[in-house]
């Protein structure tokens, strides 16, 4: 400990001016980098909280002006949000447990090394992701299956990633030992025991990482909802936040004027607490969502 | 273990037959034994197994409409076959190069942007002492990545709107005359390309800061005594430390070329910027569910997978070659 100290003291004593000088420029490099990320996060995050009026006039630059929550209060009484919400929610909490269950119960056989047939069967599933059948052939198979405008359309299609499964797959090999499992079934534990009682308790990690993994992709999603959902009622958040924020539909009649105006200001600002309003979820779980996330790609790379 | 030296040897003896029937015996009793020991890990797997079969490979199979005249009535088997018409009818569609063309631009025009940059974002943030500073920077360009597509692009479009676009009102303050970001085909490219990179690095980096932090700690030492600057290290000691990951993700990018971004494109679409924004994937969708017109729409997307596959194919024999790091 101490020599590696007294060496690091002597190097940095000998760290040369153009060493430094580049050191500097590494720093200016990363805070123009936070700035270019920071600054339009802060700006919609500044506008979602001004009045209408600030908005549209453009006052508003990096703070909030004339603090508002009118925004918020407009988007949380409008009932299509209300309910694109709670699908969202529904969709999110049963797809991801659908997910995770499935791709475990692939992973965990798949990382023993005494199983005939898993190199095949985990070719058989990478396949999956280097040829792809194509939109309307999979288009097809969810038609005839009959789940054209039901909630399976987005729960049951999208359940599985190869990508995911070969995490999973790398995890349970690098963590649980062959060896505890062969103990354990000379002592008369079955597989299915031994994965609820020994491998499931051991693997809290790549359970977080693959609720998160599937949890965000599945609140992010829109396509699938587009592709395979007419009914409004069961819209996801995301295909509203679409039709409002990308595609302008608001429910505007004949009015006065000075309405006009009114309701011309008040979607500008609208869309800025809708962005905020839509992306609440993931960014709460974000701070903590992070350090899972790193993992995850950690353990995905050691395979490759 | 013992199994395996055996049928190698019996491999090369001269009877081959009867070396290659007491192999598959072997093979089946080992079959066997693994079955009956493990049935419930079988048993565990099968609907897992079920879905990639129904919704990966049932589609491979469906694509054969895409040389069939496919209609609803007689179904996918019922439907006569036409050979490569819808093919050719592609090909010599004057859209055909439009399409392969704005396709190709975008992911080349994305990877070339897109690649380079979360190695340098990670290699800089690896010359930081660690810290509060380091840490809000990682933290704060993780952050896009977990925006929807959705929103990211309706903040393009709220940022970047002709007239009152914080983009247009601050270069028009500079006196600069904004150009019309959203509706020109000439924009389109690097507004797609830019803020995935804005969305992805970040996120993108990671993989590299953990690559970099892998790597044997002696090495800086060494470098060290020999009196290498930063520069020095970053070149010799860096980036060969993370070349193998930095060769999977380009093989895989590229194996995805054409494959990109469809959600984004299709979203950021407009009529006014359609010159360079229709991509095949787009077109796919546009032919195909919204104008129903299944057998041509699967044989555009059928072409576009196969050229996908090969790609993979030719980066991964390269990587091998230039690199001895691959996929496979």
């Amino acid at each position: 400990m101490a020599a590696t100290t007294s060496v690091k003291r002597s190097i940095r004593i000998r760290e040369s001016f153009s060493d430094r000088l580049f050191l500097i420029g590494v720093y200016l490099f990363l805070v123009i980098i936070l700035l270019i990320v920071l600054y339009p996060l802060v700006y919609v995050v500044s506008s979602s909280f001004s009045s209408p009026t600030a908005v549209s006039s453009g006052k508003v630059w990096l703070w909030p002006v004339d603090f508002s929550l009118r925004g918020y209060q407009v988007a949380l009484s409008n009932p299509q949000i209300v309910t694109g919400y709670a699908n969202s929610l529904y969709y999110t909490v049963f797809g991801t447990l659908i997910s995770v269950i499935l791709t475990v119960l692939v992973a965990y056989p798949l990382s023993r090394r005494t199983l005939f047939g898993r190199n095949a069967i985990m070719m058989f599933i990478v396949f999956t992701m280097i040829f792809y059948g194509g939109l309307i052939p999979t288009y097809l198979v969810v038609k005839n299956l009959g789940m054209l405008d039901t909630r399976w359309a987005l729960l049951i299609p999208q359940a599985m990633a190869a990508w995911q499964v070969i995490i999973a797959r790398t995890f349970f090999q690098v963590s649980i030992p062959e060896e505890l499992a062969e103990a354990a079934e000379l002592d008369g534990c079955s597989d299915l025991r031994f994965l609820w009682s020994v491998v499931i308790p051991l693997s809290k990690p790549i359970l977080a990482v693959l609720v998160l993994m599937y949890a965000v992709g599945q609140w992010n999603a829109y396509f699938d909802a587009l592709l395979y959902l007419k009914s409004a009622s069961l819209h996801p958040l995301q295909l509203v936040l679409r039709s409002i924020l990308i595609l302008n539909t608001t429910t505007s009649g004949s009015m006065e004027a000075s309405v006009m105006v009114e309701r011309q200001q008040m979607a500008d600002l609208l869309k800025y607490s809708l962005i905020v309003v839509g992306s609440l979820p993931v960014l709460m779980i974000y701070p903590f969502a992070q350090r899972y996330f790193v993992r995850g790609m950690l353990i995905g790379s050691v395979k490759g | 273990m013992a199994q395996t030296v055996q049928t190698t040897t019996a491999d090369s003896s001269p009877v081959r037959s009867a070396a290659g029937d007491a192999n598959r015996a072997a093979t089946w009793r080992v079959a066997q034994r693994s079955l009956r020991r493990h049935w419930q890990l079988y048993a565990l797997m099968l609907p897992g197994l079920l879905y990639f079969i129904v919704f990966k490979y049932v589609p491979m199979v469906n694509a054969v409409i895409a040389f069939k005249d496919y209609n609803v009535v007689a179904g996918i088997w019922g439907s006569p076959w036409v050979g490569f018409k819808y093919f050719e009818l592609f090909f010599n569609n004057p859209v055909f190069w439009t399409l392969l063309q704005n396709t190709l631009v975008l992911s080349l025009y994305a990877l070339l942007v897109g690649f380079p940059l979360p190695i340098l974002l990670a290699v800089a943030l690896n010359e930081v002492r660690d810290g509060f500073f380091k840490r809000s920077v990682q933290m704060v360009t993780y952050a896009p990545y977990f925006i929807s597509t959705v929103v990211m692009v309706s903040m393009i479009m709220l940022l970047f709107a002709p007239r009152l676009g914080i983009v247009n009102t601050g270069l028009q303050s500079l006196g600069v005359q904004p150009p019309n970001f959203l509706g020109s085909p000439d924009w389109f490219p690097s507004i797609y390309v830019w803020s995935g990179v804005w969305q992805n690095s970040g996120y993108a980096a990671i993989v590299y800061l953990a690559a970099l932090s892998g790597i044997d700690p002696t090495l800086y030492e060494a470098a060290k005594v020999d009196g290498a600057s930063r520069i020095q290290k970053i070149i010799n000691i860096d980036l060969p430390g993370i070349m193998p990951v930095a060769v999977i993700i380009l093989i895989l990018t590229v194996g995805s070329l054409l494959a990109i971004g469809f959600e984004k494109v299709y979203l950021l679409q407009n009529p006014l910027n359609l010159a360079s924004s229709e991509i095949i994937p787009t077109y796919v969708y546009k032919v195909g569910l919204l104008n129903a017109n299944f057998s041509f729409a699967t044989a555009v997307g059928l072409f576009n997978s196969v050229i996908n596959m090969i790609l993979l194919v030719l980066v991964n024999a390269w990587a091998k070659r230039v690199s001895d790091f691959s996929l496979w």
